[in-house]
């Protein structure tokens, strides 16, 4: 029991790190490598936030998100906008995207050392146990986790639930085709950009509350997202989440059943194994 | 566009900036050439252990005027270069500093691994290699091999024994039992480390309930932790690095693992650790240690009040008192002469912050391996030729 409570808890943690990937990448088409470092930026405000007035850092996300929307428009406009625009097709935009927010990874990274400085960043928030059927979890995993909850359902109800939302699904499934029924791909685009970098710097914000972080530690991010999104199928909002949790759960029966030593091994065998029977990732639709 | 444009200016004006300083200061100042990590997974550490040292260093030198020599008063200036935690720039980043910066003297880099990888760049154009941060048990072959290299913080296995030793004399005391759950991060450091306290547990007759490692960067230590507290140990022992030495905590402090001796490696001695668990972390035992002399906590208000940044309990005063040495053989000596400086360094011992430096064998005899937090600071508890002190168990988190 307390093997699939851990589980979940962790997958909640993976979820948090990978929805606003899911978002640059299934909508926007943007293998944003810069995302981890996104991700460090607003686990620091949040730090900052935290030292600063010593209130929940929940209250940082009211300044972390929108600041980080806005940012992230900014980047896109500037950034990616120009490689859109120029790119004769999805492969060459996927590539040229790539190799940009490549680059963007070591700027952000310089920004935050020049802003935040290089040491060790760690806060001690609701770090007390909390008993479920008699065993002590960390509160602050638990509140990460509903964090987490919440950013997912209200992700998934506001793309299937409103008209802005189903654009940005069509724009996933098809931008040709959204654009010839007068969605505007470029806007959709730049908003599901924005709105993914808005949600991985929430995320920072909820695994800040356990997790000590440095400057450069947002490639170990990227890389976890990158292989749950790709995991989850790059289109769909829940293979991302579904992913989370798949890859959340097996790595803790590993770590507890057989030797924590494996979790690695065990999580990119899970990788490898999904890719060999479903290339197309666990929610993703074959292309004809 | 229009960026671009300021992008190319920039870039141009840092050049020429770099071209006109290297050209008008190159005859009146002394060259200290620095490397480390600024970014990359050791770059948390070495900005706490690493680079700070240097700017209060040359700050305190320039203060008085800078380095005396037989021509004349220098100031020092520093050339510090990032090697992303990748061996392979460490090497380029000090033959860069040896051959086109002319640097007079290079700092060693940070962590082991990356002492090993330059040490024959720095043995090749004959610079001092003070290698602070490093900890390995080649020591001797190291020494006889390059004769430009010198050691300060000891050897991995005193690291390892001094933690047995630690908690075989409370077993002998009747404080705790003999069962000891060890864990390490699968990195060569935690591998080289807990290979080492294997046999000397077992040789000590410890029993290790349980043994295990985990990758680096692991996210969640609780099936660790949880397995760790349902083998039911005495005291708990992590070769651990940085991010995860804060995580055991954190775990070992929700699960109320309520062992009597509770020890983590690396970052246990940094002061973001005391911050985080601020009265939990009382009574933890870590890697490092300090002897808080009243020089130290000077050294160490200075330290904040110059760099911003708290030193660390263990490397940060040996990384200023290497540089007192560096400092006074060049006064020594009069002169940037490597080779007379190499020898003023080998002849004599020299008085630091830290206390007496003897490198006439080219490894510091004495440092602490095993420091505890206590009344909110991290002292120095056991060493090898220190004076130790007495080890409090762990009341509680």
């Amino acid at each position: 029991m307390d093997i699939i409570l851990i589980g979940l808890l962790l997958g909640g943690t993976y979820a948090l790190m990978a929805m606003g990937l899911q978002l640059q990448y299934g909508v926007a088409r943007i293998m944003n490598l810069a995302n981890g470092e996104i991700l460090v930026a607003g686990a620091f405000g949040t730090f900052w936030f935290y030292s600063a007035t010593q209130a929940s850092p929940v209250y940082a996300l009211i300044i972390i998100i929108p600041l980080a929307f806005v940012a992230n428009w900014i980047v896109y406009r500037v950034l990616i906008l120009p490689l859109v625009k120029r790119a004769k097709s999805q492969g060459q935009l996927e590539v040229d995207s790539i190799l940009a927010t490549f680059g963007l990874s070591f700027i952000f990274v310089g920004i935050l050392l020049a802003v935040f400085g290089g040491e060790y960043l760690s806060y001690s928030y609701l770090a007390r146990p909390y008993f479920i059927f008699g065993q002590p979890y960390g509160l602050n995993r638990i509140a990460a986790f509903i964090g987490s909850v919440i950013l997912c359902f209200g992700l998934y109800a506001w793309l299937h639930g409103t008209r802005t939302g189903r654009a940005l699904r069509a724009v996933a499934v098809d931008s040709t085709a959204a654009a010839i029924v007068g969605i505007n791909v470029n806007q959709a685009s730049a908003l599901a950009f924005a709105l993914g970098g808005a949600v991985t710097a929430a995320g920072g914000t909820f695994l800040s509350m356990f997790l000590t972080f440095d400057a450069s530690l947002g490639v170990i991010f990227t890389l976890k997202a990158l292989v749950i999104v790709i995991m989850g199928g790059v289109r769909e909002i829940r293979g991302a989440i579904a992913a989370s949790f798949i890859l959340g759960l097996t790595e803790t029966v590993v770590a507890s059943l057989i030797d924590p030593g494996l979790t690695l091994a065990a999580a990119y065998i899970l990788f490898i194994i999904i890719l060999l029977v479903k290339p197309e990732g666990l929610f993703g639709r074959r292309t004809s | 566009m229009q960026l671009k444009t300021v992008l190319k200016f920039a870039l141009a004006s840092v050049v020429a900036g770099l071209l006109g300083l290297g050209s008008a200061r190159a005859q009146d100042t002394i060259k200290i050439g620095v490397v480390g990590p600024k970014t990359g997974p050791l770059a948390g550490g070495a900005a706490v252990t690493h680079f700070p040292n240097f700017d209060l260093w040359a700050s305190d030198v320039n203060k008085r005027g800078g380095l005396k020599l037989k021509t004349g008063q220098k100031k020092v200036e520093l050339i510090v270069y990032d090697d992303k935690t990748n061996p392979g720039e460490t090497i380029k980043a000090v033959e860069r500093l040896a051959t086109q910066d002319k640097a007079d003297f290079i700092f060693a880099p940070y962590g082991t691994g990356f002492n090993l990888a330059a040490a024959p760049t720095f043995a090749k154009h004959g610079y001092p290699q003070f290698a602070v941060a490093a900890v390995t048990d080649q020591i001797d072959e190291l020494i006889k091999k390059y004769p430009t290299i010198y050691f300060w913080i000891g050897d991995t296995t005193s690291y390892a024994r001094s933690v047995a030793e630690i908690l075989k004399k409370l077993v002998d005391e009747k404080k705790i039992g003999n069962k000891v759950a060890m864990v390490n991060v699968a990195d060569a450091f935690g591998i080289e480390l807990a290979n080492a306290a294997r046999p000397v547990f077992t040789k000590a007759g410890f029993e290790l309930v349980y043994d295990k490692s985990y990758p680096l960067g692991t996210q969640d230590l609780a099936p660790v932790v949880k397995a760790a507290k349902a083998a039911n140990p005495d005291s708990f022992v992590a070769w651990s690095y940085p991010p995860d030495s804060f995580g055991l905590a954190e775990q070992a402090k929700i699960e109320g693992l309520s062992v009597k001796a509770y020890y983590s490696a690396v970052a246990t001695a940094f002061p973001a650790f005391g911050a985080k668990f601020g009265k939990s972390a009382e009574g933890i035992l870590g890697a490092g240690g300090i002897q808080n002399t009243p020089a130290i906590q000077d050294y160490r208000k200075r330290h904040k009040e110059v760099t911003g940044v708290d030193a660390d309990y263990w490397g940060s005063a040996i990384y200023y008192a290497a540089l007192q040495v560096l400092e006074q053989a060049i006064e020594g000596v009069g002169s940037t002469d490597r080779k007379a400086v190499n020898d003023y360094i080998k002849s004599r011992t020299f008085q630091t912050i830290a206390g007496t430096i003897d490198q006439r064998k080219q490894s510091n005899p004495w440092f602490w391996t095993v420091g505890q937090w206590k009344d909110g600071a991290f002292h120095g508890v056991k060493g090898v030729n220190t004076k130790d002190a007495d080890v409090s168990l762990k009341a509680g988190w």
